[in-house]
């Protein structure tokens, strides 16, 4: 598997250090906290309402086994038993006191992890479709394009200083897993004619200002890649608003300047970022690509596999609902829900993350990822393994079938946890996911993205749920917006508001009237929520909710 | 007629643990709300306000938090100050779970 090269051992364990003295510093009085906070966090370590919380870096959200078996040490040793899967992709720790972190970060570092955070006005950690190396639909594996992005932009000299932080995202199918469409840059690889390149998208971004991200170049070969991508940067380096920090991102650049003039600007640019390049980074590309090769896949029968599928219904539920293709044939990718009804969206306990390492290292080829929905993966698993794999699962709560469903919502730490939030969000969800199990349609409803923030920052991506919801305050009282039609997908749009929002105990009921409109109008269970959405529009839903006097009512409520 | 003064207390994160803690009429740290000593007049929650800060060993974050005065201590006015004075709501975890 592959390896941090920026953060190997030596950087990790001095920073460590450092740190570890720094923490003695702030309790012995020697530094403050305005000069500390911006040392914690650089080290990933937040204050929260009611504790600290530590980020722990997960690139490209690949684990093997010792780490998960690590992660799970962590949980146990300085938390409360559990951790916290986050849509960034990494972990959070809720509970940790400050004299342990440093010991935290110790232990981290032995299987290689940190949690060093990226932080400051320069190009963010590249993210990648946390399918990657084993989905069917795959073009190419986009891993080594990030990592050759992602190595380029560390330190580059022009850009320590942007406008704001810029983020990138490379998907390597047509189907979109990495929210190409909500980042500053996305990147899908892409075939023409047997040659290998890249389309390029840019200005899309969720939280205060949600845009969707636009082409900028259907495509762009790959030895001009680097330099078209530096020609972007540049441009709105130029360009970019500094005086105003919600201005400021490539998204608001591209709003006011459109698309075109973007283009043809990125393109006078372009003719000059070339010259410097001399295709060095092609034979980097060339061995980063080689540290990403493919597990030894074996050719065996699925004879187990079938026999399970054809006689138990509840084996059955769970491949139709938590397995994708897999590019090796009697291969299977398999999804293990962080999502039972009822529990907090992205936890796991110590015990569950020891038995995916576990399953991992078995049946696994000791590969595990984080999706930004908040589950896991076990990216390349054997067909013949799944009815074993299936059964340790379910011992372990860790086996429910809903990937996509009704009860697979992504939800934000909200106001439980973050210091920042405006409203909670996981009882919410909690509540939503316990109403959907009760009722017993979540299959027949079909697939639908709810998705939660408790604040502005759209850390839960509410824009582009297919039902969307946003935790407020209004004067004194949590109160929940409702959007409709988002998606993140190659499809991606921003949902639309629904008219006022609905108080705490009012978002349940207000969901079953959307769902209820939604299946008395589809054409039939092959109609998705989404696609009847886009044909019905807003209408229906809002006399669902809202009843006939739906436009007159006060915005105030 | 100037606006009345809403009650506050004094609070803050403790500097070691992390967790939320309030001001005694004391001086002490406490961590339960109940404990807190509540403040009704202006002039004095600014001083107070400015001594916690300066105890920058102790707590983090220090700031004044609106309280509705009642025969059981100072109440929250916002569910913000509720959540941190009882602890997250999809745990039995935080202040509630040390009773
Ligand atoms: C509890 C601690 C957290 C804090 C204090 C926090 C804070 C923030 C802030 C301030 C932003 C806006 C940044 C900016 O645009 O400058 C942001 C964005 C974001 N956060 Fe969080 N966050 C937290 C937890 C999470 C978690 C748990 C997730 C994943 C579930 C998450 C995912 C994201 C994402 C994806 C964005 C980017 C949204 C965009 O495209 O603009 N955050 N966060
Ligand atoms: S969306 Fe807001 S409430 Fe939710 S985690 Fe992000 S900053 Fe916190």
């Amino acid at each position: 598997m592959y390896r941090y090269t920026e953060f190997d051992t030596a950087f990790v364990a001095e920073r460590n250090r450092q740190f570890r003295q720094q923490v003695e510093r702030r309790i012995s009085g020697a530094l403050t906290e305005d000069e500390f906070k911006p040392l914690r966090l650089m080290n990933g370590l937040y204050l929260q309402l009611h504790a600290y919380m530590l980020r722990v870096a997960i690139p490209y959200g690949t684990l093997n086994s010792a780490q998960m078996d690590q992660l799970a040490l962590l949980a146990e040793k300085w938390d409360k038993g559990y951790g916290h899967f986050t849509t960034r992709q990494n972990i959070q720790y809720n509970w940790p006191e400050l004299r342990d972190v440093p010991d935290m970060l110790d232990a981290l570092a032995e299987v290689g992890m940190h949690a060093i955070q990226t932080s400051g006005n320069t190009i963010r950690n590249v993210t990648a479709d946390h399918f990657a190396g084993a989905a069917a639909d795959e073009v190419a594996d986009p891993r080594p394009v990030a990592e050759l992005l992602r190595q380029w932009s560390t330190d580059h000299p022009e850009f320590q200083f942007l406008p704001r932080k810029f983020k990138i995202a490379v998907t390597g199918a047509e189907n979109d897993r990495a929210v190409i469409k909500a980042h500053d840059i996305g990147i899908q690889v892409v075939e023409r004619d047997g040659e290998i390149g890249y389309r390029v998208l840019v200005g899309g971004g969720l939280g205060r200002t949600p845009m969707i991200g636009k082409e900028l170049s259907p495509f762009v070969p790959q030895q001009d890649l680097l330099p078209y991508v530096e020609a972007v940067v540049s441009v709105w380096n130029l360009l970019g608003r500094r005086d105003n920090k919600y201005k400021a991102r490539i998204k608001i650049t591209v709003h006011e300047h459109g698309i075109d003039e973007i283009r043809s600007l990125v393109e006078t640019r372009f003719e000059e970022t070339k010259q410097a390049f001399d295709g060095a980074d092609l034979a980097i590309f060339d061995e980063i690509k080689a540290q990403f090769a493919p597990p030894a896949f074996r050719n065996a029968p699925t004879d187990a596999y079938d026999a399970a599928y054809a006689e138990d219904p509840v084996f059955r539920a769970w491949a139709d609902s938590n397995l994708t293709a897999h590019k090796a044939g009697g291969y299977a990718i398999a999804q293990i829900s962080l999502k039972a009804h009822g529990e907090t969206p992205g936890d796991a306990t110590a015990e569950q993350m020891r038995v995916m390492a576990d399953l991992a290292r078995r049946f696994g080829h000791d590969e595990l990822r984080i999706t930004h929905e908040q589950n896991v993966v076990l990216p390349h698993v054997h067909k013949s393994d799944l009815p074993q794999i299936h059964k340790i699962l379910k011992a372990h709560g860790l086996a429910t079938a809903n990937i996509g469903l009704i009860s697979d919502i992504i939800a934000c730490p909200g106001m439980d946890y973050c210091a920042l939030a405006t409203a909670r969000s996981i009882p919410i969800a909690q509540e939503i996911a316990t109403r959907f199990d009760e009722l017993k349609i979540e299959n027949e409803i079909g697939e639908l993205k709810i998705k939660i923030s408790g604040c502005i920052n759209a850390c839960g991506h509410h824009h582009v749920g297919h039902i969307g919801i946003l935790g407020l305050d209004r004067a004194g009282v949590e109160n929940y917006q409702i959007t409709l039609g988002g998606d993140a997908t190659e499809t991606a749009s921003l949902g639309e508001r629904t008219g006022p929002g609905f108080p705490a105990e009012e978002v349940v009921p207000a969901i079953e009237r959307i769902v209820g409109a939604y299946m008395e109008h589809r054409e039939g269970p092959e109609e998705s929520f989404l696609q009847a959405y886009r044909r019905l529009g807003m209408a229906p839903f809002k006399l669902a909710l809202y009843g006939e006097d739906s436009g007159k009512r006060s915005r105030a409520a | 007629m100037p606006k009345a003064f809403t009650p506050k207390v004094v609070t803050a994160n403790a500097l070691l643990e992390g967790d939320v803690i309030y001001l005694a009429a004391d001086d002490r740290w406490v961590r339960r709300l109940d404990e807190a000593e509540i403040i009704t007049d202006e002039a004095i929650a600014q001083i107070r306000l400015l001594d916690a800060q300066a105890r920058a060993s102790e707590a983090v974050g220090v700031y004044l938090a609106d309280m509705a005065p009642t025969e059981d201590g100072p109440q929250p006015t916002h569910f913000r100050e509720e959540f941190r004075a009882t602890g997250p709501s999809n745990y039995h975890h935080g202040k509630q779970a040390a009773g």
